[in-house]
């Protein structure tokens, strides 16, 4: 015994003689904060330097030092750490929800002006400036055609890239891959826009337009479809890893062939987070101003067919109507950008809803 | 229904890692073959060698020659998944699939093989049940996820999985190292019942249980680490364990040595 003691320098801390600290009282952190934010508003109002919001910051600053201090001296140093970084992580929770929370606010506040029948029946046609209705009908509709087939077009061909990456890829091809579908998670959506406009717009939809570019609704999908591409890719892969090998194992020792395999034991384990990949491509998607501008062209009439002339969107419509001028114009715009988020979210509680009912109850 | 299987001169690789080195070793039909060992000694490359699970992992590969009944399963025409149809594979980890209920988990490998009717798979899903000691804990909750049940359960969930597409070989890979005692005596149970109608061969670190539930053992063992691994001794198990014929078995079953 007396050989494992020698050493001091090694000697762990020595043990409590109890189990019991003092600790601050339950009152100690409201007190703190109270009085923290009185002497921030005395110093700030007083000195005449700013106004609430300064407050708030500098009283937050001296919340976490009076805070410090009182533990320390009462808890100890490991207790005041303990206590301190706590408040910073709730302050950055704060700080992360409060702008979500404004965003909603002034989107609800604002938007309910123009939420009415008129706005979800009629579109942008013969509505001069002078008019207070109109609506953006043909908006929603050119977003949920557009969006549509992009993701028609998307999902299919970035779950298979990804199943190929994961599953098959060997080598440089599929390094190659990965790496361009990295490099394209970069590209901005102006990009993607310019690319479908000289592309598709003006070489290949000449073709069969009589020799005249041929906006549509098609291809801003195709540009919104280059755009969601990545997300979808790279999600979905990560999904595919998360999935234990045991399993495909486990499939594979009962004769299931690879191919089934995938599809009948990892897709449908990797699932519900490909389904969350899937939505935030399409809420990026949905949001994208840039490309429909360029290659659907806007309009303000009706327009349901997405293959022949002028769509919008409501990412556009929002985009016009803020720089119209016209005093009702703003509220349009308000209540569109409303209906956008409204509408990824329910596309989104819609997926979640779905991909649980794909797994077992317990 | 069983088969016997013959190895001759198998080596396998991990890349460029010799994992093991000709092994020669024949398996009887109906009987339980335990292979012990050391940590790092090649008895599970061995036995995911034997239903071609070896070769999964990238850069993996086998030379020698592996015959179930005198056909080697290597050769280059023949179709990977009739192999593990054939050799069916217990896994160290309980793995049912966790998108399956208790029901789907039994008859996966039926039903992903295109077995639809209704009445086949239930009889099927009823006797392996059945046969794997599962049946009377599960029989009310079949919709249920196969996740959901017990470590001990799972794990006879999926041997009542392997045994439900009636392979002719069992494989299992430390079947019972996640498992308590209880239902490790269920699983050893198991094996008595099952040797009727399946060639087991079972990688296990408990020497008490290759005792308990084998017919024949085969010692592996490796010089030093980096080494391949080489089965040492081959025998019954009951000379194995009271009087082997090499220094080194004895060592080890003794507890001298590993």
């Amino acid at each position: 015994m007396s050989s494992l003691v020698t050493s001091h320098r090694t000697r762990p801390p020595a043990q409590p003689a109890t189990l019991r600290a003092k600790r601050l009282p339950r009152y100690a952190a409201p007190v703190i904060a109270v009085a923290a934010l009185l002497v921030a508003a005395g110093v700030v109002y007083g000195l005449g330097i700013g106004g609430p919001v300064l407050v708030v910051v500098l009283g937050a600053l001296l919340y976490l030092a009076g805070l410090f201090t009182a533990a320390n001296a009462v808890e100890g140093r490991r207790a005041a750490r303990n206590r301190t970084w706590s408040a910073l992580i709730h302050s950055a929770f704060v700080l992360a929800v409060l702008p979500l929370a404004s965003v909603v606010w002034t989107l609800v506040s604002k938007g309910a002006e123009r939420l009415d029948g008129d706005f979800f029946g009629t579109s942008m046609n013969n509505i001069g400036a002078r008019d207070a209705n109109g609506g953006a009908y043909h908006a929603i509709i050119g977003t949920l055609e557009q969006v549509g087939i992009a993701t028609l077009i998307t999902v299919p061909l970035g779950v298979l890239c990804a199943i190929y990456i994961v599953e098959y890829g060997r080598g440089r091809f599929a390094f190659a891959i990965r790496f361009f579908v990295d490099v394209m998670t970069g590209i901005p959506s102006i990009v993607t826009g310019l690319f479908v406009l000289a592309f598709w717009v003006l070489i290949v939809s000449p073709w069969f337009n009589d020799g005249q570019p041929g906006f549509s609704g098609f291809a801003a999908a195709l540009a919104l479809s280059v755009l969601m591409l990545p997300t979808v890719v790279r999600s979905t892969e990560e999904m595919l890893r998360l999935v234990p090998a045991p399993l495909r194992e486990g499939a594979y020792a009962l004769g299931v062939p690879k191919w089934k395999t995938i599809l009948r034991v990892v897709l449908p384990t990797a699932l519900p987070g490909i389904v969350t990949g899937i939505m935030l491509a399409i809420a990026r998607a949905a949001g994208e101003t840039a490309p429909v501008l360029l290659v659907a062209g806007g309009g303000a009439a009706i327009n349901f067919n997405p293959f022949e002339n002028n769509q919008s969107s409501l990412a556009l419509f929002v985009y016009q109507q803020a720089g119209e001028a016209s005093k009702y114009s703003p509220a349009r715009a308000w209540t569109a950008a409303l209906t956008l988020v409204a509408l990824v979210l329910v596309l989104t509680i819609a997926a979640k809803l779905l991909a649980r009912r794909n797994r077992l109850g317990r | 229904m069983a088969k016997r299987i013959e190895a001759t001169n198998v080596s396998a690789y991990y890349g460029a890692f010799k994992a093991i080195e000709n092994i020669n070793l024949t398996v009887e039909p109906k009987t339980v073959t335990a292979l012990i060992g050391p940590s790092g000694c090649g008895k599970s490359t061995f036995l995911r060698s034997i239903n071609r699970m070896h070769e999964v992992l990238p850069g993996a590969r086998v030379e020698g020659s592996l015959t179930i009944d005198n056909q080697d399963i290597y050769d280059r025409d023949v179709d990977v998944t009739a192999v593990r149809r054939m050799i069916g594979m217990v896994f160290q980890r309980p793995n049912p699939f966790p998108t399956m209920s208790i029901f789907e988990n039994v008859v996966a490998g039926l039903r992903l093989n295109g077995v639809r009717k209704k009445s086949i798979l239930e009889e099927t899903a009823e006797k392996a049940l059945r046969s794997a000691n599962l049946w009377d804990e599960v029989k009310d909750r079949l919709g249920k996820p196969g996740a959901g049940l017990s470590g001990g359960q799972q794990q006879r969930l999926c041997i009542a999985r392997t045994i439900a597409v009636e392979p002719q070989v069992v494989l299992m890979d430390e079947p019972c190292s996640a498992l308590d005692p209880i239902s490790t005596l269920a699983i050893e149970d198991l094996m008595f019942q099952l040797k009727d109608k399946f060639t087991i061969i079972i990688v296990t670190h408990n020497m008490q249980q290759a005792a308990r539930v084998s017919d024949r053992t085969a010692f592996f063992s490796i010089e030093k680490t980096g080494d391949p691994g080489r089965l040492i001794e081959y025998d019954n198990t009951q000379k194995i364990f009271s009087n082997p014929s090499v220094k080194k078995t004895e060592d080890y079953i003794t507890g001298r040595f590993g």
